[in-house]
């Protein structure tokens, strides 16, 4: 209890801040992966290359460098720092800045792939439909096929949104104030390792578990029976 | 999952004149923004002195691949490939173990897969590291790769606990009743009928779950684990060369992983073009990381 | 039946267990003496810190730390070839010592209470002090109190240097964490931040490496002790070692160690260590 009394402003923030990261990023991260898919589905070659190139090369990088690369190659050696560098608070705010330009776009290569397995779960009639409706390329995949991908992808958006929660914790290795950088800092301050190991366990449970009970059900509400 | 856009195509007409004309303009556009911005990166690096030779000679030598690198990635191969096994073997106890009609089986089974799959691995792994330092329960030089290995092989074990849950409640239930009637029990249906079909259609998602462990390892860097990330800093340290250090790791870690989803790719083509599997892979099966 | 299909991973889980579980008992009681009279040594030091404890590209160690921990071996009877170097982060120092996993830490130890309820020091060999460095080319920074402003400062994550800052000197600085001193120099050469703060030492060892690229400035604003950790009971190991270490200050080897590991950062040879042999 002594810990819940110390800590337990800190707790809060480093939680809310690991709160904030996964919304934002998960934002971030769904319109990028949404842009990606429709790259990667266009009948410009150019285009579905690079989508192609992009998911592949960041989804196979281990997060951990994706976070490094924004703070030490996009922020320290290209000057996007994402923050007002005159403002008083602006090393904070540039690296929890970072922190979700990383996530999202090293997330939006998992909805990406998703998006695109949930196309292809589109039957082909559709977009013929469409077409013949005289609907565009993008008319057609914003209004027929997009439409129907998502609700057949519920569940793995889900499942990807919890990696995403439990992903956050990596902004520590550039100092983010989030729950695995408290959590170490307790660990070195404190001998209660059951105690805190519990604490921040039971934290992220909350975050997670009532993600994955809420996608669940929505993926059942929105089942495209076929 | 990756490559293969054979199917897509069909989104859109066969392109007439005017949209051929469109394609090429914004093809070219592309390419002329992707040169932009690859100039100006590297006019950017260049001016900060990141291209300078000095830093990159350092990647053509010996030493620098023999003390740095090649020990670290040897490590992060040794630690998934020691995880993966573990975590295959607890994904299945535990996958088999929540269809179990026991109800405390099945109950203290989805517990544990709930919790693990709840934990950000690198939690687990700060943790299991302090808990494996304190209570001795490694020599020092394992403690790190125990700690890796033992948090990859929980998180991961409780998703592959999950894939094959999914494979075999996915396996059409007359493979089971015909094996009941037969007269095989429980177990001899699950192992000889329902496991095989069911491991067999998930060997694509298995295989996928490596390129996240193999990633996770990089986790590790957080604890002191001698893998690839950390030895690629290490040598950044030694040569002052951190950001090429990055990038040559970087390049490392997804030419592996770019390579172990060929197989899994391949794995999952040779299954197609094999006999066919009882049961068609689910959109569910989209490959979830963890990390 | 189904126990029965369960049995060969189960038991395949329990070997792996067991095979990683045995190897892990260490003699537990093992003291310096003892290790040196069987001629091995397993020596806990820095990897990655430059003019201390680093390893070099062709797999040796080198070092004022290491140094030491070297000089300290062979009054102890032990061969360089029959040293074991471990690295020993900040955080595990104390736990790799009470497990009796090293027979001793040379890594910037810095000697306090809190940490002699759970190990011994022998020294201490060095005398330290928090200090900061900055880019070659910046004038305005003179001590800590002029991080005041907003000033940027990159401080190893959790450390209690950047934390003494904040609270004594510069309330308004801005902290960026990182979790190695190599990340806070390479942000600190690019201009991302403006001082990095750790004890002079280490400071002037990254000041080396990185010749006409940072400097070290202003006084020392904190005292540190470093000392050679060893197991808390270890009474007679520990004067072995204060010994060593004594005899190392007197036969100039000290003040060459720190030359050839230090001396090219410009930073001068500080006063020698007196030891404390509580």
């Amino acid at each position: 209890m002594d810990i819940l009394n110390e800590y337990g402003d800190q707790l809060f923030a480093a939680f809310l801040t690991t709160l904030q990261l996964t919304m934002l990023s998960a934002l971030g991260s769904l319109l990028l992966g949404t842009m990606l898919t429709a790259m990667r589905v266009s009948p410009v070659w150019a285009l579905r290359t690079l989508a192609t190139g992009y998911v592949n090369i960041v989804r196979n990088t281990p997060l951990t460098l994706v976070v490094l690369f924004a703070s030490f190659g996009l922020a320290q050696q290209l000057g996007i720092t994402l923050a007002d560098p005159k403002s008083p608070t602006s090393i904070t705010d540039s690296s929890f800045r970072l922190a979700v330009l990383a996530f999202s776009l090293y997330t939006a290569t998992f909805v990406s792939e998703a998006l695109r397995a949930g196309v292809n779960t589109v039957p082909l009639g559709q977009s013929e439909a469409a077409r013949s409706l005289g609907l565009g390329f993008l008319q057609g995949l914003r209004y027929i096929v997009l439409p129907q991908a998502f609700r057949a992808v519920i569940a793995p958006l889900g499942s990807i949104l919890i990696a995403l929660t439990k992903n956050t914790t990596v902004a520590s290795v550039i100092g983010v104030a989030e729950a695995a950088l408290l959590m170490k800092e307790m660990i070195e301050n404190t001998s209660a390792l059951i105690v805190v190991g519990l604490i921040f366990g039971a934290g992220f449970m909350c975050l997670t578990i009532p993600t994955g009970a809420a996608f669940g059900h929505l993926s059942k509400k929105f089942e495209v029976k076929r | 999952m990756s490559g293969s856009g054979t199917t897509i195509r069909t989104l859109y007409d066969v392109p007439g004149p005017r949209a051929k004309a469109l394609n090429i303009l914004v093809s070219v556009l592309c390419v002329l923004g992707l040169a932009a911005a690859g100039w100006w990166v590297s006019s950017a690096l260049a001016e900060k002195g990141q291209l300078a030779a000095e830093k990159w000679e350092p990647f053509v030598t010996p030493e620098m691949w023999l003390t740095y690198l090649l020990p670290g990635i040897l490590g992060t191969l040794q630690a998934a490939a020691f995880a993966i096994v573990l975590a295959i073997i607890l994904g299945i106890l535990l996958g088999v173990g929540r269809l179990s009609e026991n109800r405390t089986v099945r109950y203290s089974c989805g517990a544990v897969v709930e919790f693990f799959r709840a934990i950000p691995l690198l939690i687990l792994m700060i943790f299991c590291f302090q808990l494996f330092a304190d209570y001795a329960l490694f020599p020092s030089t394992e403690l790190a790769v125990a700690a890796v290995v033992t948090g990859l092989a929980l998180s991961n074990g409780a998703v592959i606990a999950e894939i094959v849950r999914a494979g075999i409640k996915a396996i059409p239930r007359g493979q089971g009743e015909a094996a009941i009637a037969l007269g095989l029990g429980n177990g001899q249906t699950l192992r000889m009928i329902l496991l095989p079909q069911a491991i067999t259609a998930m060997l694509p998602a298995i295989v996928a779950q490596l390129v996240v462990a193999l990633k996770d390892t990089a986790l590790g860097y957080q604890i002191t684990y001698v893998e690839a990330v950390r030895q690629g800093i290490q040598a950044g340290s030694a040569y002052s060369n951190y950001i090429p250090a990055l990038v040559v790791i970087a390049l490392v870690m997804i030419a592996i992983n770019l390579g172990l989803s060929r197989l899994a790719t391949y794995f999952e083509n040779r299954l197609r073009s094999g006999r066919k599997p009882a049961l068609k892979p689910a959109v569910e099966e989209v490959v979830v990381p963890q990390t | 039946m189904k126990l029965k299909f369960l049995a060969a991973p189960a038991a395949a889980l329990l070997l792996a267990g067991s095979v990683a579980g045995c190897s892990g008992a260490s003699a537990k009681s093992k003291t310096v003496e003892a290790s040196a009279q069987n001629g091995h040594l397993t020596i806990g030091i820095s990897f990655d810190r430059p003019g201390l404890g680093i390893k070099s590209p062709d797999g040796t160690f080198k070092g004022f730390d290491v140094d030491v921990a070297r000089y300290v071996a062979s009054k102890l009877g032990v061969q360089e070839s029959s040293i074991t170097w471990k690295e020993a982060t900040p955080a595990q120092r104390e736990s790799l010592i009470q497990n009796g996993q090293v027979d001793y830490v040379v890594n910037t130890y810095s000697i306090n209470d809190a940490r002699k309820e759970k190990v011994a020091f022998a020294g201490p060999y060095f005398l330290a002090g928090q200090s900061l460095l900055v880019r070659a080319d910046n004038t305005d920074i003179t001590g800590p109190e002029s991080l005041n402003g907003g000033k940027k400062l990159c401080s190893v994550t959790g450390s209690t240097p950047a934390q003494n800052i904040k609270k004594n000197y510069s309330k308004d600085a801005q902290l960026q964490e990182y979790d190695t001193p190599s990340a806070c120099v390479e942000a600190l050469k690019s201009g991302a931040v403006d001082a990095m703060t750790t004890d002079d030492i280490q400071l002037a060892g990254y000041a080396a490496a990185n010749p006409g690229k940072v400097k070290l400035v202003g006084k020392t604003f904190s005292k540190e002790n470093y000392g050679i950790g060893l197991k808390k009971d270890d009474t007679s190991g520990r004067a072995k070692i204060n010994d060593a270490i004594q005899s190392m200050i007197d036969d100039g080897s000290w003040a060459k160690a720190f030359q050839s590991n230090i001396g090219p950062s410009g930073y001068a040879l500080p006063a020698k260590p007196v030891i404390d042999r509580y």
